[in-house]
């Protein structure tokens, strides 16, 4: 087809003839409907749809304060710590750049803590939106790796420290693990090659990967179309005009709600950066103003706080703990070859058994503190294909499903808790507990997740205009 | 068209041998990258040997020495801990240190106090779960973190294994093995020469 200009009237202003000049070249009205104004979300969103939009400004927010502090930061090993000082005390208003991508960084994981949360409740997860939340899901991933690359940076002790015990981690995978460790560290310890490479990861290669998974979790959410509170998929019930009776635009309705969203954030973000940018020891540790010292670990490490979950649950697990841990397996997988009519299925479920019955007594418990720990995020990717349930909402599923979440989220905390506080006997009981518990919310999803009476979910959403 | 055009095998044949040829490119265009990760050769070359100057250490007392970037001890035990090594076997997991000898424990350390002579025990300082240097504990008694019957040894603050004075792991801690002593030898009764030793 040949190229066709937009027409417009010859009295139009010059504004309405650079945009037809530009449409005519480039979508620029057609993406601003699709995406804004005429991208139709449910009008019964409530609090808990403010953190996606937060997650993108404080993606923003790291991005341009990051720019600014590679400006003066040096990734030298002799050099690290003291440059960061440099900015802290010497670059005019660098303390509060620093402070503001340090702050950035916490918030980042709480407003996408709770982000998560919202999906679970509400099934956000569910068919069709199962792509958004493995989208979703690997930014979270990727949002991990670049908070711990990260905090090499300021080469403090635990920077150091925790790059240490990460790294060993891959130390800890049978045959391959001491070869792969010493090629991700690129010396036979935590070093300037380490902190080079770590800075070049920071800085641009998982950016570029985070800023491109970003756009195909919209992308993703923006062909299906917002979920909401309800569960109720507002597309089945359109108007003469083909739009969702239930749904508002974007732009202005949402766009608009979200800016007052972000005021309230802000509030809270300049108050910390301002008033509490340590936060008492759980934003930026203590022993991290310490330069690192390769000859003694400090007495008391621990991960920053939005690691430490997963960090409890590798502590965890000891050789003990490898029993109720293979009790688990077997109920999970009995429960597989009782309900299966395929035999293929039954034998294969019997056979990863029996391996990790084998696997468990001739592998170090270290292994499997580092498998439990990696999978207990990776069995997210899953949780489209777990749950069974035949409603979306939590407002719509029977109550007992309340108290299995109500606990999860309560062992979640706890294990947070405990991956801060020292090791101890009791503490390692109730962190061993708090991972049974994770795993078989997991686990027995496909079977819990349709138990019980759900009640009748609405043909429209349920709002009440203010 | 309505109906498709058949395929052209030999058209197809050279496509699966260009796609092939360049896979086979980009394989090996990655492997430099890959391999630019691994240990450059002045990262090789600074492993030399550390002489430590033993005289004048006192019982309990603890020296640190930088060899290979790793924190290696030399801890000069008094009379009382070293009989008690003999006494631990039942609550250690590897008493006579026969998990990976090779790495772990060199032929003149693999006896009951992990070392040449028996007051003095070389280990490196880092444990073997996951690389965090442990605290020494040396005192016997009830302490934080610790079983009240603590016969001294060392704690990692990371994850709470234990190890003995002769660096040997206690049962059920999340550290497999114990620590490792490097190769080590003595110049003199006073000198020991870490990093080395005369394969006899």
């Amino acid at each position: 087809m040949a190229f066709q200009e937009i027409k417009v009237p010859d009295n139009a202003t010059i504004a309405e003839k650079s945009l037809a000049w530009v449409d005519s070249r480039f979508p620029l009205t057609k993406l601003f409907k699709e995406h804004m104004s005429e991208y139709y979300a449910p009008k019964n969103f409530n609090f808990w749809y403010f953190f996606g939009a937060l997650a993108i400004v404080v993606l923003a927010i790291q991005i341009v304060t990051g720019i600014f502090l590679v400006m003066n930061y040096k990734p030298d090993a002799a050099k690290a710590f003291d440059s960061v000082e440099y900015i802290m005390r010497e670059v005019p208003w660098g303390w509060m750049i620093r402070y503001m991508h340090s702050t950035g960084s916490s918030m980042f994981f709480v407003v996408v803590y709770l982000h998560m949360f919202r999906s679970l409740i509400y099934g956000s997860y569910q068919k069709p939106r199962e792509l958004i939340w493995i989208f979703g899901c690997s930014i979270f991933l990727l949002l991990m790796a670049e908070a711990f690359f990260g905090y090499l940076l300021p080469w403090g002790q635990m920077s150091y420290w925790g790059a240490q015990v990460i790294v060993n981690l891959f130390a800890a995978i049978p045959l391959i693990g001491p070869d792969l460790a010493l090629w991700l560290r690129g010396d036979y310890v935590i070093g300037d090659a380490t902190l080079n490479r770590f800075f070049s990861f920071h800085v641009i290669a998982l950016p570029l990967v985070l800023v491109g998974l970003v756009a195909a979790h919209i992308i993703a959410l923006h062909e299906v179309g917002s979920n909401n509170p309800d569960g109720v998929e507002i597309k089945n019930n359109l108007d003469a005009s083909g739009k969702p009776v239930d749904g508002i635009p974007f732009h202005p309705y949402y766009s608009v709600h979200d800016v007052m969203g972000l005021g309230v954030f802000l509030m809270i973000f300049a108050a910390i950066v301002f008033f509490a940018p340590e936060m008492g020891g759980y934003f930026l540790e203590a022993n991290n103003f310490i330069p690192a010292d390769p000859l003694q670990t400090p007495s008391h490490i621990a991960p920053v706080w939005y690691f430490t979950p997963f960090y409890s649950m590798l502590r965890a697990t000891t050789t003990p703990f490898l029993i109720p841990l293979w009790i688990l397996c077997a109920l999970v997988l009995g429960m597989i070859i009782k309900n299966s009519k395929d035999v293929r299925i039954k034998g294969t479920c019997a056979a990863i058994l029996v391996a990790l019955a084998l696997g468990f007594y001739f592998l170090d418990a270290k292994f499997w503190g580092v498998v439990i720990m990696g999978g207990s995020v990776v069995i997210l990717f899953f949780l489209p294909w777990l749950d069974k349930s035949s409603v979306r909402s939590i407002r719509y599923r029977p109550d007992f499903h309340k108290y299995i979440y109500g606990a999860f989220i309560i062992s979640f905390v706890v294990l947070g808790y405990l991956g801060i506080k020292p090791p101890s006997p009791l503490f390692e009981k109730i962190s061993q507990v708090g991972t049974i518990y994770y795993l078989a919310f997991f686990f027995a999803m496909p079977w819990w997740s349709k138990m019980g009476t759900f009640k009748q979910v609405p043909d429209r959403v349920n709002f009440v205009a203010h | 068209m309505s109906d498709t055009p058949k395929m052209d095998k030999d058209r197809r044949t050279w496509l699966v041998a260009t796609s092939a040829v360049g896979g086979c490119g980009t394989l090996a265009g990655a492997f430099p990258f890959l391999e630019s990760f691994q240990p450059s050769e002045r990262a090789k070359a600074a492993g030399a040997a550390v002489e430590v100057d033993i005289s004048g250490m006192k019982p309990d007392e603890i020296r640190t020495v930088e060899w290979r970037g790793k924190p290696v001890w030399v801890v000069r035990r008094n009379q009382d801990q070293v009989k008690e090594l003999t006494k631990l076997d039942s609550e250690l997991a590897d008493p006579k240190s026969l998990r990976d000898p090779a790495a772990l424990t060199p032929a003149y350390a693999r006896n009951e106090h992990r070392s040449i002579k028996p007051e003095y025990l070389v280990v490196v300082g880092i444990c073997s779960h996951l690389g965090c240097s442990p605290t020494a504990k040396i005192q016997a008694g009830p302490q934080p973190s610790l079983p009240n019957d603590w016969p001294g040894g060392f704690l990692c603050p990371c994850h709470g294994s234990t190890f003995d004075m002769a660096g040997r792991v206690y049962k059920n801690k999340p550290a497999p093995d114990n620590l490792e002593v490097p190769p080590h030898m003595y110049l003199s009764d006073t000198k020991i020469l870490i990093g080395e030793d005369k394969k006899a």
